[in-house]
């Protein structure tokens, strides 16, 4: 197995005028090539702040990141532009790059096609629910055609029955788009639902406490076809409860302080 | 649409019936207003020579329509108006740019344009006159330096202040500044550009008249203060209704451009 991401050892303090603060210290992960990686931990503990040195917008003090790959960022909000068509808010990420050519056009096409969102390719951004806003904003996302995405928090502005909707949804593009990806959230039964791996961090300065391969039985009561794992069948596997218990008791500690 | 319910068909009649007994009592109350100027002037109960009467402010309209010169003053009024509020408008905002552009640029800035914010840009219309000369230059950078500074800072509060979040999402695809300022600042902030240019329109019109009022031999801020001084209070009267005319027809041109835009937006 192949590592995409690979953190050895960062160490990250911020410097501000009340001194420095250390808000990462001697972090180790990796993604593996195919899989979604889950960070969970309380709030502040640095989850943002892993992304950014993910994408290179901010450096670590101190250690090692080797990523490969280009990177492909989805965020809490959709950030969808009001006055941009769905086709058009898709394209902004080309025409930035100044990537827009027939091949990009047609696998635009194509995607919109794929996720159900050919028919409002003309609409405006406020004529679509929140879920569908999401999923424009992961295809903006695709259409740049990263290898690897990362995920903040992204489903925690909707509300949750369209939060379950939407994540068997990306997750199922994910996998169908052959991405690997590391999704942020505080939620941890969306964690466990989504993630092959859940890393459980410290508060500040965080580090990671505990790491579950999240392994679940799904697909032994068809025995012939085999079923694919999704967020919504996860959350009824047998094993879920106890993945669920464990990360409670790991983030415990913090809620009661 | 032809489906409508009884009650609905109703509600629309009551809708149109508001709107319509608006326009009268409006009508009504500009119409009573003139007239009741024009009886007590005939009656002898308010003085002509202080406050004139409508009919001799129209008759003198006339007077100025036969010969032309009406159109000299209020063409040379309009066009120092426009002039005025194009280049404050546009220098503003390219300044507001600059300042966007570059956050040390904006710090160090940041006094000088409140104290000229705050400072009354009237109080410095004598100097820029004697600076810039009299005639048309002096008077339309008297109606620049007027709205400048307060475009300058409405603009950039405006631009600084579009979705944190949106720049970051730009910014992952790899968005140069330019790139921010074309696809996200300028297309988020046309009604705000829209709001600023009615406000100017509103300012140039002070600076032009302030300017006229000190140097100048035609305009509409010329034919105002020349009346006061030779006590043709008829003239002053009529200067000021002219002026409010050009002022509301500017304005209303402003408000087409912005339905237009909006209704693109739908």
């Amino acid at each position: 197995m192949s590592n995409i991401i690979e953190f050895k050892n960062v160490y990250k303090s911020f410097y501000t005028k009340e001194g420095e603060i250390a808000v990462i210290e001697n972090l180790n992960l990796t993604l593996e090539k195919g899989k979604i990686l889950g960070l969970l931990g309380p709030s502040g503990s640095g989850k943002s702040t892993i992304l950014n040195m993910v994408t290179n917008l901010t450096e670590p003090t101190s250690g090692d990141i080797k990523v490969n790959g280009k990177i492909g960022y989805m965020f809490q909000k959709d950030n969808l532009l009001d006055w941009r068509t769905i086709k058009d808010n898709i394209m902004i990420g080309l025409e930035i790059q100044n990537k827009i050519d027939n091949e990009a056009l047609l696998k635009i096409d194509s995607l919109l096609k794929m996720y159900d969102l050919w028919e409002f390719k003309n609409r405006f951004p406020r004529e679509l629910s929140g879920g569908m806003r999401q999923r424009v904003a992961l295809i903006r996302t695709l259409a740049t055609d990263p290898d690897i995405l990362l995920l903040d928090e992204p489903f925690s502005a909707l509300d949750y029955q369209t939060r379950l909707l939407v994540s068997d949804d990306i997750h199922r593009i994910i996998k169908q788009e052959n991405k690997d990806a590391i999704l942020v959230t505080h939620d941890i039964s969306e964690g466990i639902a989504m993630c092959d791996t859940v890393c459980v961090l410290s508060k500040r300065p965080a580090t990671i406490k505990q790491t579950y391969n999240i392994k679940l039985t799904i697909d032994k009561e068809e025995t012939h076809t085999e079923i694919k794992r999704t967020p919504m069948n996860s959350r009824n596997a047998p094993e879920f409860r106890t993945y669920f218990d464990l990360v409670w008791k790991e983030l415990e500690v913090y809620a009661k302080q | 649409m032809q489906n409508n319910s009884k009650g609905y068909q109703a509600y629309l009649r009551k809708q149109e019936k508001q709107r319509k007994s608006i326009i009268v009592w409006q009508v009504t109350i500009l119409i009573s207003f003139v007239a009741l100027w024009e009886i007590l002037a005939r009656m002898d109960i308010i003085n002509t020579f202080l406050l004139s009467s409508p009919s001799d402010i129209i008759g003198l309209f006339f007077e100025y329509l036969k010969d032309g010169s009406i159109f000299v003053h209020i063409g040379i009024s309009v066009w120092e108006t426009i002039l005025g509020f194009s280049i404050g408008t546009v220098l503003g905002i390219i300044i507001a740019i600059m300042l966007w552009w570059s956050e040390p640029i904006a710090k160090i800035l940041d006094p000088f344009l409140v104290v000229l914010n705050a400072l009354p840009k009237t109080a410095l219309a004598p100097i820029i006159i004697v600076w810039a000369g009299t005639g048309i230059k002096g008077i339309v950078v008297v109606a620049v330096a007027i709205s400048l500074v307060t475009t300058i800072l409405s603009a950039y509060n405006y631009f600084i202040n579009v979705d944190e979040d949106k720049v970051k999402m730009l910014k992952s695809f790899g968005a140069t500044k330019y790139q921010i300022l074309i696809k996200l600042i300028f297309p988020s902030n046309i009604g705000n550009l829209i709001n600023i240019a009615k406000i100017n329109i509103g300012l140039a019109w002070v600076g032009v008249i302030v300017g006229e009022f000190l140097v100048s031999r035609y305009g509409l801020g010329y034919l105002i203060v020349y009346g006061g001084q030779v006590f043709k209070l008829d003239l002053v009267m009529m200067g000021v209704v002219v002026l409010a005319i050009c002022a509301l027809a500017m304005y209303q041109a402003i408000n087409v451009l912005e339905k237009r835009y909006k209704a693109k937006q739908k």
